[in-house]
């Protein structure tokens, strides 16, 4: 789902760049507020983790492909401003090296993949949890949080291109949103059972705000 | 530092390792197909307007073997976001006190 360049108007990316920059900077604050010394390493593993996993598309049938996201991954563990920076330094280097995604659209996909995606989905995490105190609630609210992660970020992207002029919105709801609803049962799936190890083995690395 | 806090270096070390595994030895066979984005954008687009080709799927320069410069793509990638997510963390941590 990383948008390259040229297919986004500039009166689409450029706002979005202006709010993934503010949103970024939040998170820098955020984050630098909050940050215990054993997160400095795992904001590096998790960024290399993540990245890694980015590189393993899978087919979800109509000759179509899927790769994971991450972003509530990084937000179980990281908390949501964390997480926000470590799926944006995912998206740096895959646009800055590898040409994954484009410049101009790296404000978009930063907007889509770090707020809508991962963001968007700690609030769902969050909400859950709420409901379900006890860490028995964790699989389940990660399950949907990563499913609707996947979800909202097709919509933030689809609706950028339909903004732009290059899809019909029908087309958005259609070949995008059913596409990665598809994909967000994989997430939610690989998501769950990372994190439902992790609440085996370590359950003090589970992030508490 | 409070010692508890801290996570053990061979999860850690465990962790990146996997990373590194993953991207240098799974993503060469990775599926090719077009994900979600480019699979919309190849069909609804490209009558509209002149989409780049979807992108070289991170194949290193300079490598012959199609897989191997997978690999390598897969290794130089994960390091370098290692570096780049522990730096930010560094800095972040620096910019607090």
């Amino acid at each position: 789902m990383h948008l390259p360049d040229g297919l986004l108007t500039p009166n689409i990316w450029i706002p979005a760049w202006l709010a993934s920059a503010a949103g970024l900077s939040y998170c820098f604050k955020k984050t630098s507020s909050a940050l215990k010394d054993r997160m400095i390493p795992l904001m590096g593993v998790m960024s290399a983790f993540i990245f890694s996993a980015q590189m393993l598309n899978f087919p979800v049938g109509a000759g179509t492909s899927g790769h994971l996201l991450g972003g509530v991954l990084a937000g179980v563990l990281l908390g949501p401003y964390a997480a926000a920076v470590v799926i944006s330094v995912v998206l740096i280097v895959q646009c800055l090296i590898f040409q994954d995604g484009g410049l101009t659209a790296l404000g978009a996909n930063i907007l889509n993949m770090s707020f809508a995606g991962a963001g968007g989905g700690y609030v769902i995490y969050a909400f859950i949890r709420r409901l379900i105190k006890a860490n028995k609630g964790i699989p389940i609210a990660t399950f949907a949080a990563s499913w609707f992660s996947i979800v909202l970020a097709s919509i933030f992207c689809g609706l950028e291109l339909s903004l732009s002029g290059m899809l019909p919105l029908q087309a958005v709801l259609t070949a995008m949103v059913l596409v990665h609803s598809l994909i967000g049962i994989t997430e939610a799936v690989l998501t769950c059972l990372v994190i439902s190890f992790v609440l085996k083995v370590r359950p003090d690395l589970i992030y508490k705000p | 530092m409070d010692r508890k806090e801290l996570i053990p270096r061979s999860l850690l070390w465990g962790s990146l390792i996997l990373a590194l595994f993953m991207a240098v030895f799974i993503s060469p066979f990775a599926s090719k197909l077009p994900d979600g984005l480019d699979k919309a954008a190849i069909e609804k687009v490209a009558l509209k307007s002149h989409v780049p080709e979807p992108p070289s799927d991170y194949i290193w320069p300079g490598i012959k073997n199609e897989k191997l410069a997978k690999a390598f793509a897969g290794l130089a990638g994960t390091l370098a976001a290692f570096m780049l997510g522990y730096l930010v963390a560094l800095i972040l941590k620096k910019a607090r006190n």
